[in-house]
């Protein structure tokens, strides 16, 4: 069984967000990068769990530059066997699904993951596309997968509550919370991580469908009105008569 | 050149986010002198209602084999729908059928999509969040055809009074690989996602046995409850619950914290909301540099308090 794992780098979950070029590049100044949460506690441990219970390989697959080369490193210590990096820009979803695709189209899997948004442009796209692309089912936000054979079931998160579903090798899904359990990569990883193999693909023809032209951070609160803790009935007043949220 | 709103039901009717899109799509519609057309699929009662929401014209592709979700076969009759009446803009809601479908969408027509939109497009440009909730990033569509998936809360509601002409539709669809088993949901429980107000606490009401007080409350104000990691992490609330930059992000008008100290991770998923109430004892929590309201206060003599005034009010 091969598993391809679509991991992305984003920025530390504490970062603080500012940007420059008159705002319309995101200041990478200090930013520590990990590899996308959804993408590694979920996606690429689950992979990594059905790799040992029933035998294949897992690989993890980048698309980006060569800065991108530690994540990596940092998949392939969790376990991951081998990895591969299409060396292209990332600006756009389209374009990424379609380097991911044209790799999929020559290095067919049997299940293809990636987690469900990344936390920086929270696009929840890049999954959907591929397996559009590929003419391929698609799971998006999965909190449960069990194989039996090549049928899977699933459990996929929807408005108050979840959806049983069942599908079959080969498919798409991107991972959510519940999928499996975050793992932290041991000494034995890390040195293992260093000799496996991580092929450089070049990038496929495609043109960007989106463009990113400014950001704006939110604005400020205006500041906090305090109502004192012995006058409740003040704080229900204010939110009936003036925020008029209740 | 035409606006086409994928309107998406639950058991038979329409969902809140389905609403919110047809709004929004109904807007666009304006702004762009055409008119709105919602596409419903599977049974729907009072599809009039839509009318009053912008949409002038409902196709209805009502198949029994449609009961069950998959993005495959729903992203097929949209793509189909689009093409019927040649529209230009197609909207859906930023939910979890929303975020299913409109990737293999915009992949399917080979166009560019804006997810998580928080404004109307101005030109070919739309405003969303990115950096879960951090900040906004105004995209560019660069294909003639775009196609935008809408938070809540991303516009304010009008009223229109349109009279609706319904039209049954029908196109071939795939056959997949993909069966829905089963639905599972919380009966009478309010889905957090879809919540006017919510209440959440965290790990200031120190155990599982202190919630009556938070599910009280929720229940006085017509609210879903929410909480913290660390609480869902040690299994005091149900994961589901789990709010933040690694949980649910919500965007309700009234989020009320009791007991969170409002980490960067929480306010991730929580800053989106209109009103922030903050509940904590200590004075410097951060989350009180996010809030509009707050009471520096203890908990266990507050929220009782809080109980009694709505009762009050209500009364
Ligand atoms: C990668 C990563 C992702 C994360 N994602 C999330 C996420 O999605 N969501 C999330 O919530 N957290 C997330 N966290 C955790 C986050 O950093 C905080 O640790 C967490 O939000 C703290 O939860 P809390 O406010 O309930 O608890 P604490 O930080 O322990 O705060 C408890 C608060 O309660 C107050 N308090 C105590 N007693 C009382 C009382 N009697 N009455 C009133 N107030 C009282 C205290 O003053 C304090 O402010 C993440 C962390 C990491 C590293």
């Amino acid at each position: 069984m091969k598993i391809v794992v679509c991991i992305s780098k984003a920025p530390d979950t504490t970062s603080k967000i500012a940007f420059k070029e008159n705002n319309t590049q995101f200041d990478e100044a200090g930013i520590q990068f990990i590899i996308n949460p959804y993408d590694e506690w979920y996606a690429l441990v689950r992979a990594l769990e059905l790799k040992e219970a029933n035998g294949g390989n897992v690989t993890v697959l980048n698309v980006g530059g060569a800065e991108n080369d530690p994540i990596i490193r940092k998949a392939l210590a969790i376990g991951a066997d081998d990895a591969a990096r299409i060396d292209a820009p990332t600006n756009d979803a389209l374009f990424i699904a379609k380097q991911i695709a044209a790799y999929l189209k020559s290095n067919p899997a049997d299940l293809v993951f990636f987690g469900k948004e990344t936390i920086d442009y929270n696009g929840s796209q890049v999954g959907g596309m591929v397996s559009a692309l590929l003419d391929l089912p698609y799971v998006s936000l999965a909190s449960k997968l069990e194989l039996n054979g090549t049928t899977a079931m699933l459990e996929r998160e929807i408005e108050g509550g979840i959806e049983l579903i069942e599908t079959s090798l080969p498919f798409v899904l991107s991972a959510a919370k519940g999928m499996a359990e975050a793992r932290i990569p041991n000494m034995r990883g890390i040195m293992a991580a260093r000799t496996k193999p991580l092929n450089i693909v070049p990038a496929f023809e495609a043109s960007n469908a989106t463009e990113i032209k400014s950001f704006t951070l939110p604005p400020a609160k205006t500041g906090c009105k305090y109502v004192d803790a012995d006058n409740v009935d003040e704080l229900v007043n204010l939110l009936r008569n003036e925020a008029k949220a209740i | 050149m035409s606006v086409l709103i994928y309107t998406d039901t639950s058991n038979g009717a329409f969902t809140k986010n389905a609403f919110e899109a047809a709004n929004y799509g109904s807007l666009v519609a304006k702004n762009e002198g055409t008119s709105a057309t919602a596409i419903v699929i599977g049974e729907a009662k009072d599809i009039s209602i839509l009318g009053t929401y912008g949409i002038t014209k409902v196709l209805h592709f009502n198949e029994a084999l449609l009961t069950n979700f998959d993005p495959q076969k729903v992203a097929q009759i949209i793509i189909e729908a689009a093409k019927k009446i040649s529209a230009t803009t197609i909207i859906l809601a930023h939910d979890y059928s929303g975020k299913a479908v409109a990737p293999i969408l915009a992949a399917k027509l080979d166009v560019g999509l804006v997810t998580g939109a928080v404004a109307l497009p101005e030109g070919n440009t739309v405003k969303k969040t990115v950096f879960s909730g951090k900040a906004f990033a105004t995209i560019e569509i660069k294909t003639p055809t775009k196609i935008i998936t809408v938070l809540p809360n991303a516009v304010e509601k009008q009223t229109f009074s349109e009279t609706l002409s319904t039209e049954a539709f029908s196109c071939e669809i795939p056959s997949t690989r993909l069966t829905v088993k089963e639905v599972k949901k919380a009966s009478n429980e309010l889905s957090l996602t879809e919540a006017d107000i919510v209440v959440s606490a965290g790990r200031g009401l120190k155990g599982p046995e202190n919630w009556g007080m938070i599910e009280e409350l929720a229940k006085e104000l017509g609210a879903a409850t929410a909480c913290s990691r660390p609480v869902a992490d040690i299994g005091w609330r149900p994961h589901h619950e789990h709010v933040g930059q690694t949980g649910l992000a919500i965007r309700p008008n009234l989020y009320i914290a009791i007991g969170i100290s409002g980490a960067i991770q929480h306010l991730a998923g929580v800053n989106g909301s209109k009103v922030i109430v903050v509940i904590n004892t200590d004075a410097e929590a951060p989350f009180f540099k996010a809030a509009d309201y707050g009471i520096v206060g203890d908990a266990f003599e507050v929220v009782p308090k809080l109980i009694q005034a709505v009762k009050k009010l209500k009364a």
